[in-house]
């Protein structure tokens, strides 16, 4: 099993499924059914990945290293480690429930839209596997084409404006990044990610090249304040499209970070951790505050969405300050960790979240609170699942939420109070608008006589509803698996990032 | 020096005689074809342009061994190789886009083959060019066809305004081209390339030179339809058939590569501090030009025709360095360039049918409803364009960028990507009324039946999925013409 290429294959095996989905699925079930196989065969082949990573060993695993371009040494490098496992088999996962949801919202051009979310889950696996900086950059932005055709053309109203401003948004930030790379490139004659986190760069340099990271990973996080994308991509696309978006695709900012910013550019992430750190605190308080007075859901979930995402990014800078200010290296794997999983149960209860509004979309056909209220009455099994999911996006102890929040803010006690107290926030203001938005939707009197029509989740929904709610409880008790299985990769990082490379 | 004439020189010349040749045959069997017959001097047509390449391949030099024929008139060289096998394939396929186009509208005649034959013939002159007088042959060779190509549909007011537009302002570019070289051969006393280059240092008036060198970029920059001597192309691109736009959209691009390249770097390498200088600024303003005034365009045609300037504005920056790294990216930028805009244009031409020239943007609304595939290569050729990865745009764009970081112009490349992403909102408005909007008109109308055509036109779609992954070899090919 060892020999045989399995990054490659989860790479492919979804692109591949999408072409034969777009060949053979003239017929919406057929369509239906392969995509769906497909799906569950790459989500299958995730499974080795998971077993066979060696978490006491660490480092980078199950390489696959292949001359592309001669003329530039640029490599088809892939290899994963503890980290990148964890987020392939979020992808894989969350790619199995999305199309599943799928199935009923999506009723024009079926195989188009499967073809477009398989394309999209083997550049996201390429993303998390690539090892080679050409590489993932491609992935990287040839996943805005699937993500602006399935925005554009299953979305809302505003679809159009909205899938044009995240393609330019999210574009404009990652092609700074391409010049930070062929800067990069130009200093050590090579792409491969290893070369660069060796090269010796100076403080100026350093900046520079962070600052272009910043450009392509703090849009994509996205940080306060270019999240301006994500409530309209979010409130636009379909509801697919919107789990995808928040489960997935949020997580490739900040792996960038991990990935590029810390390893490349340790001396500049020290320097100008501040910003980061300040912007994170920024997005938990005022984001959180922004989430409050939200009357759609699903702009309401895409704020409270940059709130935890803010967690991640204030993670992964803390403890770059914990290292290097403090010399407090277990805080400083604390955060990182907290940040990791941050990203995974943000990843199972975003998604979930999303998916809870497309069931009451299908419904009533409107994301505007005020329409509902009393759906408990009706609804009670979809109920208890959001009613779950919410408490998990408060961050309740016993959900994954809790365990990444709070791995964060006890990991930024150490370095300063202040910063924790304000992050602490979260734990009000996100109970606040998420219970609120409880209140309003699924207590209280039925109000509207549409809603008293509702039928209860059928088995489809279901299998979505119930697979999210094991994953998040899950993590919630038990994380114990994931910190494992990412604890030697962490600690890579950390000790790489005690060297200063100036 | 002695002039000589060295038999084994024809061999070097093998390919163009090839092409001339059958041109001039076909010249002759057209005349006695019916209209009815024309598909005999399309399909004659095509076989010479590919047994022209085949001369090209066989004939081609061992890596590094340039050979230089009719006393250094004619450079058969690795460089003129690679340009002259991508002119014949544009050319190639510009005939096939032309074929269905043509004939409905009453314009499939066989002049339309002997002129581009005739056109392609001038830039393998030019682009092997050794001497200022075989580059100002080639160059007019192509100009005099192409402006009788853009005037073919005598009958419309639109052609007739572009070729006149055309013509007089190529004849202006021509005529500055013209002068400078005078005033080099004044500086120098030579014509061949490589001598001028050679004798550069030791001139007598080196104003001369200086004065001679801006007339020269002036001509050069007008030809390629740099900024800001852009002014003929939008008009000629929109005005023309577009079939025809599909030709001069493409293959003079390649051939003005290579005339830039000859002249600037074979003829005055030496005086690359001040050019290189002149065509960064060249290479800004295309990129403004080009990029800001296509976002008004609603007419596809002139749309293109803007992302043409910023396509040659990124393309100068590969010159910007001075370098083979830099001239290398360059070719294969352009090259990259004009395998794409085939597609788009050639696109525009299989939609169009007899009375309905579809080259509105929104006559490409619900193109996905009608026709996924087709919306498909189109949405290729869009996101090529735009550059994005992983299609054969960006990669051209990638090194491009690149040469220009290594040779120190870092401020250039910024500039350049700040216009790539508000290039990109023009290309994704294409893709947008394909994809998100609702046909305009019958849902049914049926596509041509011209399967060559349709054959062709995807597989060209796809190629630049297939160069967008494996682009190395192609690299490799532009590396090794330039040595590097």
């Amino acid at each position: 099993m060892a020999q045989w290429p399995l990054l490659s294959i989860l790479i492919w095996l979804p692109i591949v499924g999408a072409v034969l989905v777009l060949a053979l699925g003239r017929d919406p079930r057929v369509a239906r059914w392969l995509s769906v196989l497909v799906a569950l065969l790459t989500f299958a082949a995730s499974l080795p990945l998971y077993f066979g990573y060696d978490a006491v060993a660490g480092g980078m695993q199950f390489g696959e290293s292949h001359l592309w371009i001669n003329g530039l040494k640029a490599y088809y490098g892939l290899g994963v480690d503890g980290i990148s496992v964890a987020l392939i088999v979020l992808t894989t996962f969350t790619s199995v429930l999305v199309i599943i949801g799928s199935w009923g919202p999506i009723n024009k051009r079926v195989s188009q839209y499967m073809a477009a979310m398989l394309v999209l889950e083997g550049m996201l696996i390429g993303i998390f596997s690539a090892t080679d900086a050409l590489l993932f950059y491609v992935f990287f932005e040839a996943m805005l084409i699937p993500m602006f055709i399935i925005i554009g053309v299953w979305g809302g109203p505003r679809r159009v404006y909205a899938t044009l401003k995240f393609f330019i948004y999210t574009f404009l930030g990652s092609i700074f990044m391409l010049i930070a790379l062929i800067y990069l490139h130009m200093k050590t004659g090579e792409f491969s990610l290893a070369a660069f986190a060796a090269a010796p760069l100076s403080t100026t340099e350093q900046t520079w090249l962070f600052f272009g990271f910043l450009a392509g990973f703090a849009i994509k996080v996205p940080m306060w304040p270019v999240h301006t994308w994500l409530p309209d991509a979010h409130v636009e696309a379909p509801t697919g499209g919107s789990v995808i978006l928040a489960a997935i695709m949020l997580k490739v900012g900040g792996y960038g970070f991990i990935r590029f910013s810390l390893p490349i550019t340790p001396d500049a992430s020290q320097e100008y951790a501040w910003v980061v750190i300040a912007m994170s605190l920024i997005a938990v308080v005022y984001i959180g505050y922004v989430a409050l007075v939200q009357d759609d859901m699903k702009k309401l979930i895409a704020y409270s969405s940059v709130a935890h995402m803010a967690f991640v990014t204030l993670g992964i800078f803390i403890s770059m300050a914990l290292v290097r200010e403090y010399a407090n290296p277990d805080a400083a794997r604390l955060g990182l960790q907290g940040a990791m999983v941050q990203m995974i149960s943000h990843g199972f209860v975003s998604g979930a979240m999303f998916t809870c509004i497309g069931v009451l979309y299908d419904r009533l056909h409107t994301r505007m609170i005020d329409e509902y209220g009393g759906v408990m009455n009706v609804m009670p099994w979809f109920g208890g699942f959001f009613i779950f999911f919410s408490m998990a996006n408060c961050g309740l102890p016993g959900t994954s939420g809790f365990v990444g929040e709070f791995m964060v803010i006890l990991a930024s006690f150490q370095s300063n109070p202040f910063i924790a107290l304000v992050a602490a926030f979260t734990l009000i203001i996100g109970a606040a608008y998420t219970l609120w938005l409880v209140k309003r939707v699924i207590f209280g009197e039925v109000t509207n006589p549409k809603v008293a029509k509702f039928k209860d989740l059928d088995a489809r929904e279901w299998i979505v509803l119930g697979s999210f709610a094991v994953a998040v409880l899950a993590l919630g008790v038990y994380p114990k698996p994931l910190t494992d299985l990412m604890n030697s990769s962490v600690l890579q990082i950390v000790n790489a990032l005690m060297l200063s490379k100036a | 020096m002695m002039i000589q004439f060295n038999p084994a020189d024809l061999i070097a010349i093998l390919p163009e005689l090839v092409l001339l040749g059958a041109t001039c045959a076909i010249l002759l069997v057209d005349l006695f074809l019916k209209p009815a017959q024309r598909d005999i001097t399309h399909w004659l047509s095509i076989a010479t342009i590919a047994l022209t390449a085949f001369f090209v391949w066989r004939g081609a030099p061992a890596v590094g061994e340039g050979v230089s024929a009719f006393n250094g008139m004619f450079l058969h060289d690795g460089i003129s190789v690679v340009l002259k096998q991508f002119i014949l394939l544009t050319s190639g396929l510009s005939l096939f886009y032309a074929r269905n186009y043509m004939r409905d509208r009453a314009l499939w005649i066989g002049e339309l083959y002997l002129l581009i034959l005739f056109a392609t013939l001038g830039m393998m002159l030019l682009v092997s060019a050794g001497s200022l007088i075989t580059a100002y042959l080639g160059l007019e060779l192509l100009a005099l066809s192409s402006y009788a190509l853009v005037a073919l549909n005598r009958d419309s007011a639109a052609s007739a305004e572009a070729a006149i537009k055309y013509f007089v302002l190529g004849a202006l570019a021509s005529g500055l081209l013209l002068y400078g070289m005078s005033m080099i051969y004044g500086a120098t006393g030579t014509l061949d390339l490589a001598r001028i280059s050679a004798l550069i240092g030791q001139v007598e008036h080196p104003g001369w030179l200086a004065f001679g060198l801006v007339f020269m970029v002036a001509g050069i920059a007008f030809k390629m339809g740099a900024a800001p001597f852009h002014m003929w192309l939008p008009d000629v691109y929109h005005g023309a058939p577009t079939a025809i736009t599909v030709f001069i959209g493409s293959a003079p691009k390649i051939a003005a590569f290579g005339l830039a390249y000859r002249l600037l770097e074979g003829a005055l390498g030496p005086l690359s501090g001040q050019w290189t200088l002149m065509l960064a600024i060249l290479a800004v303003l295309s990129l403004a030009v080009g990029n800001l005034f296509a976002i008004a365009q609603s007419n596809l045609k002139r749309m293109l025709a803007y992302s043409t300037i910023s396509h040659v504005g990124f393309m100068l920056l590969g010159f910007v360095g001075g370098s083979p790294a830099g001239f290398s990216a360059a070719m294969f930028y352009i090259i990259s360039y004009t395998m794409t805009a085939t597609v788009a244009f050639g696109m525009i031409a299989l939609l169009a049918r007899a009375g309905f020239e579809c080259e509105e943007i929104d006559d490409f609304k619900g193109l996905n409803q009608r026709s996924p595939w087709y919306a498909a290569i189109m949405g290729i050729s869009m996101f090529s364009l735009a550059g994005v990865p992983p299609l054969f745009g960006f990669f051209a764009k990638l090194l491009v960028l690149k040469s220009a970081i290594d040779a120190g112009f870092l401020w250039l490349a910024i500039v350049a990507i700040i216009f790539a992403i508000i290039g990109i909102y023009y290309y994704l408005r294409v893709v947008k009324v394909m994809y998100f909007d609702a046909a305009a008109d019958d849902a049914k109308i049926p596509l041509p039946a011209d399967l060559p055509l349709r054959w062709v036109i995807s597989l060209n779609g796809l190629a630049l999925v297939v160069l967008g992954i494996a682009w190395g070899p192609l690299f490799d090919w532009c590396n090794r013409a330039f040595g590097v």
